[in-house]
């Protein structure tokens, strides 16, 4: 009999595959993976330490750090959340910029991730450089309203820093109006493509009820079977005046991750356009206190992130500065599964599953 | 001056400048006792015009495949260096040359720079025996494809060196995943070589290339050939992709999983060689699938002017080459199962049908008698 041995294979934090500094220690028999040890914090600043030294206002161009391609999104949970704290009010052209921001940043997340994810699969550059491209169009809107492409540091309480610009307006209706042409482009390329769908078929099958007992959430629980989106389940801003549908697959599989995501831009271009129709005109930020201090006690507060159910636990003592802020982060409970996914699997189909598990190293390390 | 015999010269400007260079050159001045050396001159002349080509083809054809992938994503390529970035070739050449040879640590030394050296012959080897154009062949070999086809499974050797001699977890997963595909898809490259062979009667190049011309036999059998080489071409392509390890076969250098693979310890001009080697490989498969299936030289009015059938050649070769272009530009990359089992349970089946059914319909169509 042949003595065969387990090895070790870092698939170390520079690696052009782990979307981040993001270290896995994978032991292997022959090219059949036994084991995944995941090691985190390559990323690790110390935000929630450095917000507890800072006041609320002051923390939230942390969020934009967080999950750097979803800052309106993060922007967005930070501040309903402190809004949940204190009480404050929205007016109503407000909440419709929240939305329409958090919906374009879906939007973004969604085709990054795809475009990333077939990178990992070896399809060189050329889907990550169609997608970025249509990401430019919104990239540019994000500028054109906060400043900023990136970290926008746009959502304050109780509203948003500055109402829109000019043209703004037609511009992103014009923008959403050209989106479905792409993904029909998108998809024509992908989701029939033989080669494409043999690598995502029944890899890395993700049953409902492990999902569920381990926390993932988002798209990921979605493609699993579950109906789970916070934005039907605890309806927060105004998603309950919108009609859209939370689309459900039953594979589990890394191809449904991907198809699901498609799904979820159109359902998130119909949120747009209805947005975009039945904005009202208006201030776009209730009266504030300058220092804020919420009252003692503690919140938690999440909104359906492009990744998950991303949300914050505030706990307040009454003065300026948080007691604690800590950040439910999607990514970091939905990759605590990976080892699960990847067993009995070989490498390439690890890295498949990564990539189809949308990981952005900020949000998991804070 | 009589200008017949420029345009002569001009119309067949290659095989004649050989005449002129052996007769009225070497053999002029060369003393009677050694007229043999004449020989070795000329084929060692034939050896530098390949050999020149080769390499300004390959510097040119990674200039190529990057502006045309480029084009693809909605962007340019190089186009600083050089108008259209013609001069690029020359900065990555530069480049390689100035790198620092890195040797890893605890890395078989000479298994390592072994490697590098062996991987960039077969590719230069096969050359030899490709008919360029009427009349144009560096070496006249009865089984020239037999011999080119040899060639290819040196490449695998000096990769499996490569992988171990790297002393790197990862080179080695290559280096075993590459034997492993090499061998795979040989077997249908081969395969699908045969019913070319068994329609031309003979596995000598130029004869190969000869065979395919419109006037040769009976239009049925032409036509027969035609279908034949063509299905042949298709399952000799993809193997071809596969051997030469490119997309969407290229697990062997699987960028976003295993870093560049085999060659990922290699630096400077070692990693030049296997650069070199891939093109070269590339270059090989492309040129024996124009002449095997896609008539190598020919064309319209290529007797009378003899020229034109160098241009019909490259035309066909850098017409597959823009099709593996194409294929890294769009595909996915193919998991190492899924490939193996593609090569097994497909390519050898139809291989093997393809020289049954070309067997089959030799037979009877010589014995209708329309050969």
């Amino acid at each position: 009999m042949l003595k065969t041995e387990q090895f070790i294979l870092n698939v170390g934090p520079q690696h052009p595959s782990t979307h981040g500094v993001f270290r896995m220690i994978v032991t292997l028999d022959g090219e059949t993976i036994v084991d995944v040890d995941l090691v985190l914090g390559y990323l690790h600043r110390g935000v929630e330490k450095l917000a507890e030294g800072r006041t609320y206002l002051q923390s939230i161009p942390l969020t934009d750090r967080l999950d750097y391609i979803c800052s309106m999104s993060n922007n967005l949970a930070y501040c309903t959340a402190v809004e949940e704290l204190t009480g404050f009010e929205v007016p109503e052209r407000a909440e419709y910029i929240r939305v329409i921001m958090a919906e374009l940043t879906r939007v973004v997340n969604h085709i990054v991730c795809i475009g990333f994810y077939l990178n990992d699969l070896g399809a060189y550059f050329t889907p990550v450089l169609y997608c970025l491209r249509e990401r430019e169009k919104i990239l540019d809107l994000f500028e054109a309203a906060s400043g900023s492409r990136m970290t926008c540091n746009y959502v304050r309480f109780g509203g948003v820093a500055q109402d829109l610009p000019e043209g703004w307006l037609d511009q992103a209706r014009e923008v959403v109006a050209a989106f479905p042409a792409f993904v029909d482009e998108l998809e024509e390329l992908l989701s029939t493509n033989e080669i494409f769908v043999a690598r995502g078929r029944d890899v890395g099958v993700l049953p409902p009820d492990v999902a569920v007992n381990s926390g993932v959430t988002g798209p990921n629980l979605r493609a699993s079977g579950v109906a789970y989106d916070v934005r039907k389940a605890h309806p927060y801003s105004i998603y309950d005046r919108f009609d859209f549908d939370v689309p459900v697959l039953h594979g589990g599989d890394c191809y449904d991750r991907y198809m699901i995501r498609i799904l979820e831009i159109r359902q998130s271009l119909r949120i747009l356009e209805q947005a975009l129709t039945d904005i009202p005109g208006g201030e776009v930020q209730s009266k504030v206190p300058r220092k804020l201090r919420p009252p003692e006690g503690d919140v938690y507060h999440a909104i359906e992130g492009p990744k998950g159910e991303f949300g914050w636990y505030l706990v307040s003592d009454g003065s300026a500065n948080p007691y604690r802020w800590h950040v439910r982060s999607a990514t970091f409970v939905n990759l605590t599964v990976l080892p699960y996914l990847c067993r009995s699997h070989t490498i390439p189909d690890l890295i498949a599953i990564l990539g189809s598990l949308d990981n952005v190293m900020g949000e998991v390390d804070r | 001056m009589d200008v017949n015999a420029i345009v002569d010269f001009i119309l067949n400007p290659f095989v004649n400048l050989s005449y002129w260079f052996s007769e009225d050159i070497l053999l002029a001045f060369m003393p009677a006792e050694w007229f043999w050396l004449v020989g070795l001159i000329m084929n060692f002349a034939v050896f530098v015009v390949i050999f020149a080509y080769m390499m300004v083809n390959t510097l040119y054809m990674t200039l190529a495949e990057r502006k045309v992938i480029g084009r693809m994503q909605d962007r340019y390529g190089p186009n600083r260096v050089g108008p259209f970035g013609l001069f690029h070739p020359f900065t990555d050449m530069i480049k390689m040359l100035i790198k620092e040879d890195i040797v890893p640590a605890g890395a078989d030394y000479w298994v390592h720079l072994l490697a590098a050296v062996l991987v960039v012959f077969p590719g230069l080897m096969a050359m030899a025996v490709i008919p360029f154009g009427k009349g144009m062949q560096g070496m006249d070999l009865d089984i020239g494809v037999l011999y080119i086809l040899a060639l290819s499974g040196l490449t695998t050797i000096s990769l499996l060196m490569s992988g171990w001699g790297s002393r790197n977890k990862y080179a080695m997963l290559s280096g075993f995943r590459t034997a492993a595909q090499m061998i795979a898809y040989e077997v249908p490259l081969v395969l699908a070589a045969i019913p070319a062979i068994m329609l031309s009667g003979s596995m000598a190049l130029n004869v190969v290339v000869e065979d395919q011309a419109w006037g040769t036999h009976h239009p049925v059998w032409w036509f027969f050939s035609f279908v034949m080489r063509l299905a042949a071409f298709v399952v000799f392509f993809i193997s071809g992709v596969a051997t030469a390890k490119r997309s969407p076969f290229d697990i062997p250098e699987a960028d976003s999983e295993i870093v560049a693979g085999f060659f990922i310890e290699y630096s400077g001009l070692k990693f030049g060689m296997f650069f070199l080697s891939e093109y070269f490989g590339l270059m090989a498969i492309s040129t024996l699938a124009t002449v095997l299936f896609l008539g190598g030289w020919q064309g319209p009015f290529v007797d009378t002017i003899p020229v034109l059938s160098v241009f019909y050649f490259f035309l066909k070769v850098y017409a597959l080459f823009f099709i593996f272009m194409w294929f890294r530009g769009t595909l996915p990359r193919l998991r190492i199962d899924q490939l193996m089992a593609f090569s097994w349970k497909r390519l050898l089946p139809l291989a093997l049908a393809l020289i049954f059914l070309t067997g089959v319909g030799m037979v009877v169509l010589q014995g209708l008698g329309w050969a």
